[in-house]
């Protein structure tokens, strides 16, 4: 798909570690159009936090290299392109949010703060400027789009004085600071509590539906996979193995692996059977 | 039919201090919980964060000390006893994170030869003792001398079972034993579960936020919400009619993968916008307990 938003060419990373080297992603492909929402998932270890981090140039090189492919975003190459000109779509064409609202947040400076200052740089890199005030402004907007009550406050507030959830709804809110055309969300919501992940999800795919953005979902979590996406890559061990539509994923998986992961997931239904004798209890 | 653990009336306070350090209320973290879990049968508590399940668990295992309630263990009150020796024999705990729970200084043999020593097993028949064990848990007897960084997140959890399978316990609390690890090496650690129970007549208390998991290990579950059970009864008609609210909340919540789960989730709209305040909560509560004593 050459007119995709996002699109990911035979992309080979490898990683050198203790003189040895290894490769962790070998010929990923992936396709990210307008307004899609699509779904990278894979258990531990298969090159799924890899694929994101290339895609948004934040792997760290050495021990990372890329052996080949290409990353087009809007028809460029991310690979090839001038740092200046990649710093001017990361973070504010395309951005990210992030899995972990406690680590992800700095505890000393408030959610305004931090935000402000993102949308300074992000300005910056762009070649706008806004005043303090105009800043702020921008800022309660976005955390008024993330359905908080009183974006005031919450901009006042320090991490600590928040929710997991409404930590993870601010995180959401930085990634949409610069009108992005992409967010890729990298496991939202798996450090909270199932309720509050199900409003995250819900919350995230409005978002996305109602902005007409493109979503890129990384997880490990095939349920969350078939909540928001309608098409899905499946990773293993640095290949995508099956990528199709979610529903046909769902009814009829092809590959092996797929297969096999989907099995293991247990069943609200009932019906899993753990332990050997299980079949026959 | 016998009970091999009976909790009533559970209830666990923990003081709210000001600043200056004097009392100025209480958290009900756990408030009237009775449940009992019958030999050989596998009780499941699901619950949030703050739901008061930990609680719980460390009251039986004796790492806190209950408020009130009685807890029996095969019919014998053990409130007092907890803590010891005779009792540790009997209940046993295998928790969330294997990372954390295992002495990363100590080879696996090490690590399951403590509760071996503290339990009065001569220290000549360690050896076997722990071949044994690693059997069970279906590891080689070779990983009695690596450390716990050699392993995986799956091996790690097994040597945390073979641990505490070691004083040979008739209770086993297992605390989200699955939850850090990935969905196929989730399944076969619950396969490993679900024999051990079988062959050794274990009695499990399950505790867990993953919906989908609980509905196919446990027999029972209660549904644990602001330190009450609001909901128990046998798991098959608890998920698929659900009576409470808060249960109905948790079902529509569950990320599913085939449309037959997505036809049994409750039909109710998730909660917008942000979590309770603390105010909002004590009227919630209160709300909660009405619906209970109705």
């Amino acid at each position: 798909m050459a007119n995709a938003l996002l699109s990911v060419r035979n992309l080979s990373v490898q990683f050198t570690t203790y003189g040895q080297t290894n490769p962790v992603l070998k010929g990923v492909s992936l396709d990210v159009p307008a307004r899609s929402q699509i779904a990278l998932v894979g258990e531990s270890g298969s090159g799924k936090t890899v694929t994101m981090r290339a895609i948004m140039g934040l792997l760290r090189s050495p021990p990372a290299k890329v052996t080949g492919g290409e990353i087009f975003y809007d028809g460029r190459d991310l690979l090839t392109m001038p740092d200046r000109e990649r710093l001017k779509l990361r973070g504010t064409a395309m951005s990210m949010v992030f899995q972990d609202p406690m680590s992800s947040l700095n505890p000393v400076f408030t959610i305004a703060d931090q935000m402000g200052t993102i949308l300074k740089y992000a300005d910056r890199r762009l070649g706008r400027s806004r005043n303090g005030r105009e800043r702020m402004a921008r800022v309660h907007e976005v955390l008024g789009q993330v359905r908080m009550r009183d974006p005031e406050r919450v901009a006042r507030s320090y991490p600590i004085m928040l929710s997991g959830g409404m930590r993870q709804r601010v995180l959401i809110a930085m990634a949409l600071l610069s009108e992005p055309r992409l967010l890729i969300a990298d496991e939202p919501g798996t450090a909270l509590d199932v309720t509050t992940q199900a409003q995250i999800l819900k919350l995230l795919k409005d978002l996305v539906e109602e902005r007409g953005l493109a979503l890129l979902m990384i997880t490990h979590n095939l349920g969350v996979v078939r909540e928001t996406s309608n098409y899905v890559y499946v990773m293993n061990k640095g290949v995508v193995v099956e990528h199709r539509p979610t529903a046909e994923l769902f009814e009829a998986p092809r590959d092996d692996y797929t297969k096999a992961l989907i099995a293991a997931v247990p069943r609200l239904t009932g019906g899993t059977s753990f332990g050997k004798a299980g079949a026959a209890a | 039919m016998s009970a091999m653990l009976e909790i009533a009336g559970l209830t666990k306070l923990f003081p709210v201090r000001n600043g200056f350090g004097r009392k100025t209320g209480d958290v009900r973290a756990v408030d009237d919980v009775s449940f009992s879990i019958e030999k050989g049968k596998v009780y499941g508590l699901a619950g949030e964060s703050g739901s008061g399940k930990s609680t719980i668990a460390r009251m039986i295992m004796g790492l806190a000390r209950p408020t009130g309630g009685d807890i029996r263990l095969d019919g014998h009150s053990i409130i007092g006893e907890t803590g010891t020796r005779a009792y540790g024999r009997k209940v046993q705990m295998v928790f969330q994170n294997p990372g954390s729970s295992l002495n990363p200084r100590r080879t696996v043999g090490q690590s399951i030869a403590v509760p071996l020593a503290a339990h009065g097993t001569p220290a000549r028949e360690h050896r076997q003792r722990i071949a044994e064990l690693l059997e069970m848990v279906q590891l080689p007897a070779d990983f009695a001398l690596r450390y716990p960084h050699e392993l995986s997140g799956g091996q790690k959890q097994r040597v945390a079972i073979a641990r505490a399978l070691a004083v040979a316990p008739q209770l086993l609390i297992l605390d989200e034993p699955t939850s850090a690890l990935d969905v196929s090496v989730q399944a076969r650690v619950m396969d490993l579960l679900v024999d051990l129970g079988r062959q050794l007549g274990l009695t499990y208390l399950f505790i867990s936020h993953d919906l989908s998991l609980m509905r196919n290990f446990a027999d029972t579950v209660g549904v644990l919400y602001l330190g009450k059970i609001v909901e128990t009864g046998a798991t098959a008609s608890v998920f698929e009619a659900p009576q409470h609210d808060y249960t109905r909340l948790l079902l529509a919540s569950v990320p599913v993968i085939s449309a037959e789960e997505e036809a049994m989730r409750p039909k109710i709209p998730l909660i917008d916008g942000e979590i309770p305040t603390a105010e909002q909560l004590i009227a919630l509560r209160a709300a909660v307990s009405q619906r209970i004593e109705k």
